[in-house]
C-alpha cells in the first residue's frame, strides 16, 4: 500500500499539525507515501473560479508528477481533494479536455497526464484500502466513553457527481472511524453543512455564524470533541471559535461558553494508538482541548 | 410491497410543535413520493397536506424534504430511496416558514426572484427587428440557467441563506446570469454593479448545496462563479470577494502555494476595519506556530510559475 502524499497548503503552512499527525499515523499503520515535495496549490476552487483552465492544469501537474511513479495520491485535506480528485475525475472523463489541458501542461513543465491516477483523502484510505478491522488492531488506547462529532465539510462530499466514497445525504465514513476507535459518534444536522471558511474576511458575520451553529448544534447533542477531516474546517472551528462563542452570545442570547477542542482527524486516530497530544501537535490548536484531554488520559 | 412513510405533520393552528406520524401504503416499482403522499391522502388521512400540480417534474410545485434533502417529491422513486436509506422521512422544506404540513410559505423566494429584476430592461418599444443573430448563442451562454423551473429546492438548502436570510441566494442569482448574456437587455452593467452589494454574489460560501439539490441541473453555484468571473473581467475588482480571487491567484503563481499569511493582508489591504478584524488574530496564530510567515519554498516553481505565464500570454 504506497501513495503520493499531497499535504496541500494548509498541512504546511497555518495546520503544520496536520502534516505531524498525519506522518505519525501512517507510519505506525505501516502505509507506504512518498510526499510530493514540488506540489502546487490545488487553488482551493478559488483558481477555478478566476480561470478553470489554469486550475485544471496545477491540478493536472500534480497528477501527472504522481503517475510518473505509478501511486494513487493520499490527500489530507477536504478541499484538496475535492478540487484535485473533482478535476481528476473531469481530466479521465473527457478526453477533449484532458487533450487541451496536456497542451498547456506539456508546453509549461514538460508533462503530460494520462489518466491514470486516483485521488484519496486518508479518511477513504483508512476505511476502504486499509480497512477498519485492520485499523482496529493498532488501537491501543480506545477513546471508549467519548463523544465524537464528526465534521465532514463540504468538498468531500459535494458535488457527488465527482465525489462518490460517501453518500453525501447520509455519510458514514467519519462514524466508522469513530466507531474503530472505540468513541461514539454523535449525530446531527451540521455535519455535512458549510464552516464558514470561504467567507471569512469578506463576510464574517456570516461565516461565525456557522461556526457558532455547528458547534453549538455538536456540543448540545453531546460532542465532547469535533473531528474534520479538512484545514479549512479546522481552521474556522478552531481559530474563529471564541469569536463566534461571542457572537452567539450577544445575537442569540447563549450563555454558555463552546469550550470545543477541534481535531484533524489523523490527531483522533492518533490519540487512540497512543500517541501523545504534543507528538500530534495539539498545542497548536486555538481552542481549549485540555478538558478532553484530561478525560482521555483518565481513561487510560 | 407495503412501505412505510414517516411524515412530519404540522398545523400551527392546532399543533405547538411538529410531530411525526407512520403511515402504511402499497408501492410498487414506479411508485414516486407524491404518488404515495395522494395516496394517503384520498384513503389514510384527509388533512394531509403538501403541493404538487404537474405530477412531471416541470411546475416546481412539490419540493419537499425527502430522506433529509430537498428532492420533487413526483420525481422521487419511492424504491430508490428505500434502497439508499432503508426508510422514507418526509417533511416540509427547511428554513422556510411551514403554513401547514408540506406547505411552506415561498414569499422570500419570490422577493429574492423580484429582487434581480427578472425581465429584460430596454428602451426598444417594439419597433425595433428582432436580433436574431444576436440570440443564436443565447442559449450556449445561459448554460442551463433557464431551466429553473422555480421550485426553491436549492434556497431551502442554501447553507449562507440558512445563516443570513437576506442573502438574495442561488435561484435568483442563477435568474441574474440569463440577463447578462440576454443581447436586448441595456442594463448589464448596472445589474452587475448592485450584485456586488452585500447579499449579492460574494455572500455565497460555496457550500455546492444548490447544485446538489437542483432537480433542473441548473447548478446555481456555477452561475454565480461565472457572475464573479464577469466581474472580475468587467474591472470591478474592489470588493473583498473579488480580491479574494485575483490576490489568491497572484500568491499562487508567484509562490506555487497559497501562503496564508500574506491572503488575508492583500485581501484586506485598504480597509483598515478589515485589517483590524485579521491582526489580532494573526498574532495569536503565530503564537501557536501557525502563521506561515516565511514563504512556502517550493522545488521546481518555475514550473508553477510557467503555467501561470503561459496562460497570461494566452489571454493577450
Ligand atoms: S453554493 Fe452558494 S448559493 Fe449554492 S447553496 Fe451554497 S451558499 Fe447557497
Ligand atoms: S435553480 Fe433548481 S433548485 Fe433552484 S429553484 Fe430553480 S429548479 Fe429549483
Ligand atoms: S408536481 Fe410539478 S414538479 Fe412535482
Amino acid at each position: 500500500m504506497k501513495y503520493a502524499y499531497y499535504p496541500g497548503c494548509a498541512a504546511k503552512g497555518a495546520a503544520p499539525e496536520l502534516h505531524q499527525a498525519t506522518m505519525k499515523v501512517v507510519q505506525k499503520l505501516g502505509i507506504e507515501i512518498k510526499e510530493l515535495m514540488a506540489f502546487n496549490c490545488c487553488g482551493a476552487g478559488v483558481i477555478t473560479e478566476a480561470d478553470p483552465d489554469l486550475a485544471y492544469t496545477l491540478n493536472a501537474r500534480t497528477l501527472a508528477t504522481a503517475e510518473k511513479d505509478h501511486l494513487d495520491i493520499m490527500t489530507v485535506c477536504g478541499t484538496c481533494q475535492g478540487v484535485l480528485g473533482g478535476i481528476n475525475k473531469k481530466l479521465q472523463g473527457d478526453d477533449a479536455l484532458r487533450a487541451r489541458i496536456n497542451v498547456a501542461l506539456k508546453e509549461s513543465t514538460g508533462l503530460e497526464y494520462h489518466g491514470t491516477v486516483e485521488v484519496k483523502h486518508l479518511q477513504w484510505i483508512l476505511v476502504k484500502d486499509f480497512g477498519i478491522d485492520a485499523l482496529k488492531t493498532f488501537i491501543s488506547h480506545p477513546l471508549t466513553d467519548l463523544s465524537i462529532a464528526p465534521f465532514y465539510g463540504c468538498y468531500i462530499l459535494r458535488p457527488s457527481s465527482t465525489s462518490r466514497f460517501d453518500d453525501w445525504e447520509n455519510p458514514v465514513s467519519l462514524e466508522k472511524l469513530i466507531q474503530a476507535i472505540g468513541a461514539h459518534p454523535v449525530p446531527y444536522d451540521g455535519r455535512t453543512k458549510c464552516c464558514g471558511f470561504p467567507v471569512f474576511l469578506e463576510k464574517e458575520k456570516i461565516a461565525l455564524s456557522m461556526v457558532g451553529e455547528r458547534i453549538g448544534e455538536a456540543k448540545e447533542k453531546g460532542g465532547d470533541a469535533m473531528v474534520t477531516p479538512c484545514p479549512l474546517c479546522h481552521m474556522s472551528l478552531d481559530i474563529y471559535q471564541e469569536r463566534a462563542e461571542k457572537n452567539r452570545q450577544r445575537e442569540k442570547g447563549f450563555t454558555e461558553k463552546l469550550d470545543m477542542p477541534i481535531l484533524h482527524l489523523p490527531q483522533l486516530l492518533g490519540l487512540a494508538m497512543g500517541f501523545t497530544p504534543d507528538e500530534l501537535g495539539m498545542k497548536r490548536h486555538l481552542s481549549p482541548t485540555g478538558s478532553f484531554i484530561d478525560k482521555i488520559e483518565s481513561q487510560n | 410491497m407495503r412501505v412505510k412513510l414517516t411524515v412530519q405533520k404540522f398545523d400551527p393552528e392546532q399543533d405547538v410543535k411538529p410531530h411525526n406520524r407512520d403511515y402504511f401504503v402499497e408501492a410498487g416499482r414506479e411508485t414516486t413520493v407524491l404518488a404515495a403522499l395522494m395516496k394517503i391522502k384520498a384513503e389514510i388521512d384527509g388533512t394531509l397536506t403538501f403541493r404538487a400540480s404537474c405530477r412531471a417534474a416541470i411546475c416546481g410545485s412539490c419540493p419537499m424534504q425527502i430522506n433529509g434533502s430537498q428532492k420533487l417529491a413526483c420525481r422521487t422513486s419511492i424504491f430508490e430511496e428505500l434502497e439508499h436509506h432503508q426508510k422514507i422521512s418526509v417533511g416540509p422544506m427547511a428554513n422556510m416558514p411551514v403554513i401547514k404540513d408540506m406547505v411552506v410559505q415561498m414569499d422570500p423566494f419570490w422577493e429574492k426572484i423580484r429582487a434581480v429584476t427578472p425581465y429584460v430592461i430596454s428602451s426598444d418599444d417594439g419597433e425595433r427587428p428582432i436580433p436574431t443573430e444576436a440570440l443564436k448563442t443565447i442559449q450556449t451562454d445561459l448554460e442551463n440557467a433557464d431551466a429553473c423551473i422555480m421550485c426553491g429546492a436549492c434556497l431551502s438548502a442554501c447553507n449562507s441563506f440558512e445563516a443570513s436570510d437576506q442573502f438574495l441566494g442561488p435561484a435568483a442569482l442563477a435568474k441574474a446570469i440569463r440577463f447578462q448574456v440576454d443581447p436586448r437587455d441595456e442594463q448589464h452593467d448596472t445589474r452587475l454593479n448592485a450584485l456586488q452589494e452585500s447579499n449579492g454574489i460574494w455572500d455565497c460560501v460555496r457550500c455546492v448545496s444548490c447544485v446538489q439539490v437542483c432537480p433542473k441541473d441548473v447548478q446555481p453555484m456555477e452561475q454565480i462563479v461565472r457572475l464573479r468571473r464577469r466581474s472580475i473581467e468587467k474591472g470591478l475588482t474592489d470588493s473583498v470577494g473579488a480580491r479574494h480571487i485575483t490576490k489568491f491567484v497572484k500568491i499562487v503563481g508567484e509562490e506555487g502555494r497559497l501562503n496564508e499569511a500574506r491572503l488575508p493582508i492583500m485581501m484586506t489591504w485598504g480597509s483598515l476595519k478589515k485589517m483590524l478584524r485579521i491582526i489580532p488574530l494573526g498574532i495569536k496564530m503565530l503564537l501557536h506556530g501557525k502563521a506561515p510567515i516565511t514563504p512556502h519554498k517550493v522545488p521546481d516553481v518555475h514550473e508553477i510559475q510557467a503555467i501561470f505565464k503561459r496562460k497570461q500570454e494566452s489571454k493577450r
